[in-house]
């Protein structure tokens, strides 16, 4: 018993001074921040990095839970004979949830852990310590663009899977189970308001910023071997998840 | 004083009672040592006896737990972060594996520590950057990408890059480790070429005696935490003491045993049977 009690209150602890070490590192890249945006070429590339190639999966995952989307939305509305909302259900759910929450695990799990993993192999051969050897701090000048090109590219990533969502939804709920067109828009735009737009970029915005900063602590500290590669990259994908899930639902109920 | 006392011993870096514990062993147990200005001064000694850590001790990567060491006169563990940044920026390093950027090409990796630290017109770069690719001979492979060089090629882009800054001091870490003897024999070459052309001082970290001993002007021999031998290398390589003559004559058994510490062999064949 006593045993369990002390390991309990070393998770405890552990837990604890992670969080701590996270937020001197938050801390840290917020307050590099306005120097970064000055050499902002190295963000763009970074946006492409992230952003650009994440487009495909993007867009595909969009149109696939459209789909869903104006399936399950159609059969549910169907039963109370109000198919006509559908656009405005379609669009609710993308642009409020499915939109941020989606993208969000999706850019963990492709630019997070392609940024984590990058980070480490740069650890692991020696590049880090090369780039202080040279007299450059590397938190400056290859964590911060490739933090900022990530959350630059969420919010925009989240968008752009909203519209395709929105795309998917039609072509599912108009074209394959007869909802009136001129409805489904009509409805869609007399419903939804800037504040539930806005709802949505708050979150993938906030979602960016976490989703980037667990990828560049994870890779950035990372032990320098395979193993402690592999290690980051999982769990940048894991905290990552985890955190966007716990973020949604705090925000959800702060902004409702 | 320490400043003058640094210059006056000729020395460009001055270790004076280092002590240095990591993973539970003293790695430097009061080591005395220094590296004369203008040669080439190799470190040398077994796997793990600490060859790195001294030159990440000498670079301010970590600090020592009990002496110092110096570096012009500068004590390199009291230096503030802007202070040991300026230091670094008087030495150039070469990794063990290269260390280049891998997402840069030839080019931009040795424009790298000028596009960071100046404001030079692109003219002037490009031609210090052909300057110091056609000193290592690789001119022609400035826009290749590091992926796509040898070993022995990526040793020499990260020495031109390394010395793009015209430092005064050249940290080697294990320059020949994975090289063909035709890259070794260039490298090794580049090494003294540099060092007497350039005017700068050498460290190499190496466990190659045969290599280091033909380019060293003096060198140091490190085991279990202490200097066993200094000098030139002749005159290390004709030493008396049982571990140093083990180590320079390549003799696998010795001081250094053979075996890593076991229990009695008889006694742990019958318990398994």
């Amino acid at each position: 018993m006593a045993g369990a009690i002390r390991e309990l209150r070393s998770s405890f602890e552990d837990a604890i001074g992670a969080l701590g070490r996270y937020a001197l590192f938050a801390g840290r890249l917020a307050a590099e921040t306005p120097r970064a945006l000055l050499r902002f070429r190295l963000v763009v590339e970074q946006v492409h990095n992230a952003g650009a190639l994440s487009l495909v999966i993007i867009m595909l995952s969009g149109l696939f839970v459209g789909m869903v989307l104006g399936l399950q939305g159609y059969d549910l509305l169907e039963r109370f004979g109000s198919e006509e909302s559908l656009g405005t259900a379609a669009a609710l759910g993308l642009l409020k949830e499915l939109g941020p929450v989606i993208t969000a695990l999706l850019f963990a799990g492709r630019a997070g852990t392609a940024l984590a993993s990058e980070l480490g192999l740069m650890r692991a051969t020696d590049q880090i310590a090369a780039i202080e050897m040279m007299a450059v701090d590397p938190v400056r000048r290859v964590v911060m663009p490739r933090f900022l090109g990530g959350v630059i590219a969420m919010p925009l990533l989240a968008a752009i899977f909203s519209m395709i969502g929105l795309y998917g939804a039609q072509l599912v709920g108009v074209q394959l189970m007869g909802v009136d067109q001129g409805q489904f828009w009509s409805q869609m735009r007399g419903a939804v308001e800037l504040g539930d737009v806005m709802e949505g970029v708050l979150k993938s915005g906030v979602f960016g910023v976490a989703c980037s900063l667990v990828a560049v602590y994870e890779g950035y500290h990372s032990q320098p071997t395979a193993e402690g590669v592999g290690r980051a990259t999982t769990r940048t994908v894991v905290i990552s998840s985890v955190s966007v899930l716990l973020l949604d639902y705090m925000l959800t109920a702060v902004m409702l | 004083m320490a400043a003058e006392a640094s210059r006056d011993s000729g020395a460009i870096v001055r270790v004076r009672g280092l002590r240095y514990r990591a993973g539970g062993r003293d790695i430097f147990a009061g080591v005395d040592l220094d590296f004369p200005r203008g040669a080439v001064t190799a470190v040398m000694g077994p796997s793990g006896s600490g060859k790195t850590t001294l030159l990440r001790l000498v670079t301010g990567q970590v600090r020592p737990d009990a002496g110092k060491v110096e570096f012009d006169g500068q004590d390199v563990a009291e230096l503030s972060r802007e202070a040991l940044y300026r230091m670094r920026r008087r030495m150039g390093m070469l990794f063990q594996n290269g260390a280049l950027l891998t997402d840069l090409d030839v080019y931009e990796n040795i424009a790298f520590p000028l596009r960071e630290h100046t404001r030079l017109p692109e003219r002037l770069v490009r031609h210090l950057v052909l300057t110091k690719l056609q000193a290592v001979g690789l001119r022609g492979a400035a826009r290749l990408m590091p992926a796509e060089l040898s070993g022995g090629m990526g040793r020499r882009v990260a020495l031109a890059r390394a010395i793009v800054m015209d430092p005064e001091l050249l940290i080697y870490d294990e320059p020949f480790v994975g090289l063909d003897p035709i890259s070794m024999g260039v490298v090794l070459r580049l090494i003294r070429r540099l060092n007497d052309t350039l005017g700068v001082s050498s460290i190499v970290v190496s466990h190659d005696v045969r290599e280091i001993t033909a380019v060293a002007d003096h060198c140091h021999l490190l085991s279990g935490g202490l200097i066993v031998a200094s000098g030139p290398p002749a005159e290390v390589a004709a030493s008396s003491r049982e571990d140093v003559r083990q180590f320079m004559h390549g003799l696998p058994d010795g001081p250094v045993p053979f075996h890593y510490p076991a229990p009695d062999y008889a006694d742990q064949a019958r318990k398994v049977g």
